[in-house]
């Protein structure tokens, strides 16, 4: 494209009418550069997400992620509020697999605490930690099909989402942010016909995983718009501090329920799924791999599900069954003093992370000896994963954006805290 | 087809507006402003289970010029709420907000410095939806609430003016079999 | 590698640079000093049996006390380990300052950035030290446990209805 002359004067003064304090007229588009604005609200961006990025022509030169609008302020939320006050905002952290940040919430309160809870409570937290990440994983693997063009995946994953859903609200109450944990072990117990239900979700899985593949494992299409797209080499995601699939795709087996076992973990036996490319596809399919790892674990953990209570015998820090407290009198007294002041915990700081469906997902509690913490961070693995995106990005095409952020697959509650 | 089943309901329309009306209230193409879980609520009212594409709202556009109502999904913060009212300013009118959520009609769970406690507070609401999240049924009986305001009946025996209140609990099913 | 080793390898390494070590639940944490978080970070990112590699979080705590009021709380993970440790830097109010540790671990950026938007902690040598959520024009400091939960009146703009 030849450079216009600047001196012609007739076209020079049609431009000089366009331009003001705001605009200035470039003549030959390819040699600048444009910045263009992916805002926070955006079909394809997993929430609001603000993106800037400066192209040339059609490649990123680089990009600049802007979080915080969803900031709501969580940290200074449980600063105020009791521990157990605070079980409910755990599930608004990654909306996606709701169960699973209860989990860890109460698994570290009870490390503050050093309680823990029984061994059926241990197995059906491990149950619903699971369903938690079958249902982000569909999630995932839904919307980065759709937002690479494969529609149908979406509608397929999310008719798989809605069985798991129908097992949350018959043992939990509630389809979706279900605050099931409780701190010294559930908040109701793991009845028989969620056994059938999850039993019958579990029969018909493999077949509905097998179909996904089928449409999307030889389309050329699919592999074309995400193989080699967004790599990353594992020393550089070992220095962005990257966890969970992320890291897993790059071929490093870090997986906190094999590393740094909690709950019953180690009782069953799944492999970690590791590969090797490091880019879009390669996430895609680990994602795809750990939900049929996580339909084994489920099925092992139903078959070894133990007898016996699902609340510890603690009665100063575990919330009482509702009908006792109004008719026994200690029962009464220790739900008002656990809901008024809190439970009593000892002073000292602790930090427990777990493996939830997008990496590690840790609370570091500080408590100073009140029912109200006096610090709690909570560690996203959203926004240490988010913070990879601007060198992902570096080099790829516009339309290589989405697929990218696809299979980064961050959650902005979680990212925003 | 739609002339048929209007000549067996026994009468044809002859005000103009009323058609005009009927044509606007069934075919409401959202603009989701799914920010955060509600978000998720509102894709499985797309989804085939709830299917919102019964109520002619199967257009989930994510460009306001093509939008009639705006579905505020989520918590709102200030920093979000510009973005929230300069999308709301581009949509063609009419145009019906749904406030979806406890936290979009009051501010929720999160009473904190950065959450806007109720978007009413910078735009008109014309239906209020509480839960956290709303059911999916319940987001379609808010469509229905809307279709209804916008037929123009008399709500709660006033005008149809003013904003509608959604309560939380159980709405009519509107899905074909029971979970 | 248990918590002992780990404490007997950095007294023999880096004696003068730390201050106390506080064990609670099985977590060990070393209180440094402050100048010297970055040589400590060197000493066990590269130390071929410490090799803690990983950037778990970076943290501000605001103890509210008169003298040292701020705590920065690095936790880093050994991928070859397998275990967590965690560093402590205690800082003044009136110079709370602490050298960046993203030359170490890059990982660390937006972990120093929130905690700068959070507490108002200022990591001497950052790349970019700019807030993360709240917007730019905002002029507290929000997880200070000066500043009250439901904010302060007209400190963030709202459209006009």
């Amino acid at each position: 494209m030849a450079a216009r002359n600047v001196d012609d004067t007739r076209s020079s003064a049609m431009l000089k009418a366009l331009e003001d304090q705001d605009t200035t007229v470039a003549f030959d588009p390819l040699e600048n550069t444009m910045i263009l604005n992916m805002g926070p609200q955006h079909p394809a961006t997993h929430g609001v997400l603000r993106l800037l990025v400066k192209l040339d022509g059609e490649t990123v030169l680089a990009s600049v992620p802007e979080l915080g609008y969803l900031h709501r302020g969580y940290e200074k939320i449980a600063e105020n509020g009791t521990y157990h006050e605070f079980i409910p905002h755990t599930d608004r952290l990654d909306y996606l697999s709701p169960l699973s940040n209860n989990v860890a919430y109460v698994l570290a309160v009870e490390k503050l605490l050093g309680i823990e809870a029984p061994s059926r409570a241990q197995y059906i937290r491990v149950l619903v930690s699971e369903m938690a990440r079958i249902a982000s994983h569909l999630v995932a693997v839904g919307s980065m099909a759709m937002d690479v063009g494969a529609l149908t995946v979406l509608l397929w994953t999310f008719r798989e989402r809605e069985k798991l859903l129908d097992v949350y609200d018959v043992l939990c109450g509630a389809r979706f942010t279900t605050s099931y944990a409780r701190i010294g072990g559930l908040q109701q117990d793991w009845t028989p016909q969620c056994t059938a239900m999850l039993t019958q979700f579990l029969g018909e899985f493999g077949k509905d995983v097998a179909e996904v593949e089928q449409l999307l494992q030889n389309n050329k299409i699919f592999i074309d718009r995400c193989e080699g797209v967004g790599y990353l080499s594992a020393e550089d995601c070992v220095r962005m501090g990257l966890t969970g699939p992320l890291l897993r795709a790059a071929g490093i087996p870090r997986d906190l329920r094999r590393d740094v076992p909690y709950l019953v973990y180690g009782d069953f036996a799944f492999d970690v799924i590791t590969a090797k490319e490091s880019d879009a596809l390669a996430r895609f399919y680990v994602r795809l791999a750990e939900m049929k790892e996580s339909a084994s674990i489920l099925r092992q953990a139903l078959a070894k599900l133990p007898t016996g209570p699902y609340n510890a015998m603690e009665p100063k820090r575990v919330l009482p069954k509702k009908e006792r407290t109004y008719t026994k009198m200690e029962e009464l007294i220790h739900d008002f003093m656990l809901i008024n002041m809190g439970i009593d915990p000892p002073i000292g700081e602790v930090y427990q992370a777990v493996e939830s469906s997008k990496g590690e997902l840790g609370f570091y509690i500080m408590s100073d000896g009140t029912g109200h913490p006096w610090r709690m961070k909570i560690r996203s693995p959203s926004m240490t994963n988010l913070q990879a995106l601007p060198l992902m990005l570096k080099g790829g095409m516009i339309s290589d954006i989405v697929a990218i952020i696809g299979s980064l697959d961050p959650v902005m509650g979680e990212a925003d805290k | 087809m739609a002339l048929e089943s209007l000549q067996r309901e026994g009468y044809l329309v002859t005000r103009l507006d009323e058609v005009i009306k009927w044509a606007r209230k069934n075919s409401l193409w959202p603009m989701p402003m799914g920010i955060s879980c509600c978000a998720i609520e509102m894709m499985a009212t797309a989804s085939p289970r709830f299917d919102i594409s019964r109520f002619g709202s199967e257009v989930m556009r994510f460009t306001p010029r093509q939008c009639d109502v705006m579905i505020v999904a989520g918590t709102v913060t200030y920093k979000m709420s510009k973005v929230v009212r300069k999308i709301y300013d581009q949509m063609p009118d009419p145009k019906w907000v749904i406030s979806m959520g406890a936290c979009a009609s009051s501010g929720g769970m999160f009473r904190s410095y950065a959450v806007v406690q109720g978007i009413d507070q910078f735009m008109p609401v014309d239906v209020f939806v509480a839960g956290c999240p709303p059911r999916p049924e319940n987001l379609l009986y808010a469509l229905m609430e809307l279709q209804k305001k916008i037929q123009g009946e008399p709500q709660l025996g006033g005008g149809g003016s003013g904003p509608v209140h959604i309560p939380e609990g159980p709405a009519p099913s509107t899905t074909a079999q029971s979970a | 590698m248990n918590n002992a080793e780990i404490v007997e390898i950095l007294k023999r390494h880096v004696p003068a640079s730390i201050l106390a070590v506080e064990e609670f639940r099985g977590d060990l944490t070393v209180v440094v000093r402050r100048d010297d978080i970055v040589r400590v970070a060197e000493f066990i990112k590269t130390d071929s049996s410490l090799a803690f590699d990983l950037v778990i979080d970076v943290l501000g705590v605001d103890m509210y006390r008169p003298e040292e009021r701020f705590e920065v709380i690095y936790i880093i993970y050994s991928l070859v380990n397998k275990r967590f440790l965690r560093l402590k830097v205690r800082l003044p109010e009136d110079t709370p300052t602490v050298p960046t540790v993203t030359g170490v671990w890059p990982g660390a950026n937006w972990h120093e950035r929130e905690t700068w938007d959070m507490f108002g902690i200022k990591f001497a040598g950052h790349p970019d030290l700019r807030r993360l959520y709240m917007p730019e024009e905002f002029e507290h400091h929000p997880l200070r446990k000066d500043f009250p939960l439901m904010g302060i009146p007209d400190s963030l703009p709202l459209p006009r209805r």
